[in-house]
């Protein structure tokens, strides 16, 4: 006797219809929409309420609208490549399920806000990948290269532990008020990629750091609003690397 | 072995290291004011309407009143350049993330930079050369000690 392939499954998840409210932009225009134009698009798809919101965007893509534009890669949290604005909270559509969402009710989709739209949800990453290059995203030290790993106790380890998390996927920074308002802040990832560092016994380049983020556009203009460490997909402390930023640099002391 | 460089879109304006740690100095002037103004407002808010007769005490006296000690004097002058130093660093701050033409963030800074130094100095006159006993108002409006000035 085989398996039960056919026995009717244990717990089966129920099938369900959503609708999904996308706020789609083609820059080549429709023939309803003028290039460049930003509208609402429905569509209903059947899914379990364990699928997740990037399953719905599949469904639509590859059965009711090819034209949909979004960004996905690992589709499994690791890539960063997805983060939206879904029912207004900055999430990674790959690890966002539909039972979390209330799926009665519309579930909406924008792109995440404060960059350039390209298309539908794909925005234009390269202010935000700038401002990460502009704080020195790696390591930088001084006299010979030893001829082994650079050793670090665990402690020393634990103090960066947290920022080492981050997969720049744009959640934090696209949900600051003071990133939408103003093109120039640094933004909490870029603090995030300098806090790695800055905290790295390893590191010899914590002061040009620094001396980055102490600028008018660096870490003074964070509010405390708290809106990226709401945001951030891989619970990194967002706004507590910032202030640990801030305090080094008030303080004078790593 | 030169790799090309990638290319970066032009630097955001480095304004704040022309003046080093000048928005620093500005956060941590935020953090000591706002305290300072929570103690003077709150102390403000309570002795005025809270003791004696309440909010029917506030009229022409009681200000006459308390103008006439030295300590109300000194800390409503400490209220008054505080709360438009910290409230106006704040709209400098505010001004910086929404005005993005270099000529609108100019005049709308010596706007609010002109409105801060001129109310903190028709605030001061007033305090400072406040008159308690103007000779022809009704007495009955005034505080008691002006019978002994009169
Ligand atoms: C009652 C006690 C007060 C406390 C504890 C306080 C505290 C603060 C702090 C800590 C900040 C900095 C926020 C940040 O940069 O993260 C701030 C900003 C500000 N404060 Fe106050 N403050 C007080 C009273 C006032 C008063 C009386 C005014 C107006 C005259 C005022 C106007 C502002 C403005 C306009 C900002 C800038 C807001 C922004 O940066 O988004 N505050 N306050
Ligand atoms: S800190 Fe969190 S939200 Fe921000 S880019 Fe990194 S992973 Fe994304
Ligand atoms: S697709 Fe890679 S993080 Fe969601």
């Amino acid at each position: 006797m085989t398996a039960t392939a056919e026995s009717p499954a244990v717990g089966e998840v129920k099938a369900m219809q959503v609708t999904l409210r996308i706020l789609r932009t083609n820059p080549e225009g429709t023939d309803d929409h003028a290039p460049g134009e930003s509208y609402w698009q429905e569509f209903q798809v059947e899914a379990h309420a364990t699928d997740r919101v990037l399953d719905a965007l599949h469904k639509i893509k590859w059965e009711q609208d090819g034209s949909l534009a979004f960004r996905r890669s690992c589709a499994h949290g690791v890539c960063g490549s997805d983060a939206m604005r879904i029912n207004a909270r900055n999430r990674l559509a790959c690890k966002t399920l539909l039972k979390d969402l209330n799926p009665a009710k519309p579930i909406i989709v924008e792109p995440i806000k404060g960059l350039p739209v390209e298309k539908d949800l794909i925005v234009d990453m390269e202010p935000f990948f700038a401002s990460y290059r502009e704080i020195m995203p790696f390591l930088v030290t001084t006299g010979n290269a030893p001829t082994r790993e650079r050793l670090q106790s665990p402690e020393d380890r634990q103090r960066f532990d947290d920022t080492t998390k981050c997969i720049l996927c744009a959640a934090c920074t696209t949900s600051c008020p003071v990133f939408w308002t103003d093109g120039q802040y640094f933004g909490p990832q870029a603090i995030v990629g300098a806090h790695r560092f800055i905290f790295d016994s390893r590191d010899e380049g914590q002061w040009d750091r620094l001396e980055i983020l102490n600028d008018k556009a660096g870490v003074w203009k964070c509010r405390t609003a708290f809106n990226c460490t709401e945001a951030c997909p891989r619970g990194i402390e967002v706004t507590k690397a910032i202030s640990e930023v801030k305090k080094v640099l008030t303080t004078g002391e790593i | 072995m030169m790799t090309a460089q990638p290319s970066v879109r032009p630097p955001r304006t480095p304004s704040g290291r022309t003046r080093r740690n000048a928005e620093k100095w500005s956060w941590v002037f935020m953090r000591i004011t706002g305290p300072v103004l929570l103690i003077l407002i709150v102390t403000h808010l309570f002795i005025n309407l809270m003791t004696g007769d309440g909010i029917s005490q506030i009229d022409f006296a009681f200000v006459a009143g308390k103008w006439a000690s030295p300590l109300w004097q000194v800390w409503d002058l400490l209220m008054l350049v505080l709360a438009l130093l910290h409230g106006g660093n704040g709209m400098r701050l505010l001004i910086n993330d929404y005005a993005h033409h270099p000529w609108l963030r100019k005049v709308l800074h010596s706007a609010l930079g002109i409105a801060v130094i001129g109310i903190i100095v028709l605030g001061a006159l007033v305090i400072f050369s406040f008159d308690p006993c103007p000779v022809d108002a009704d007495p009955s409006l005034l505080p008691s000690f002006c019978e002994d000035v009169r």
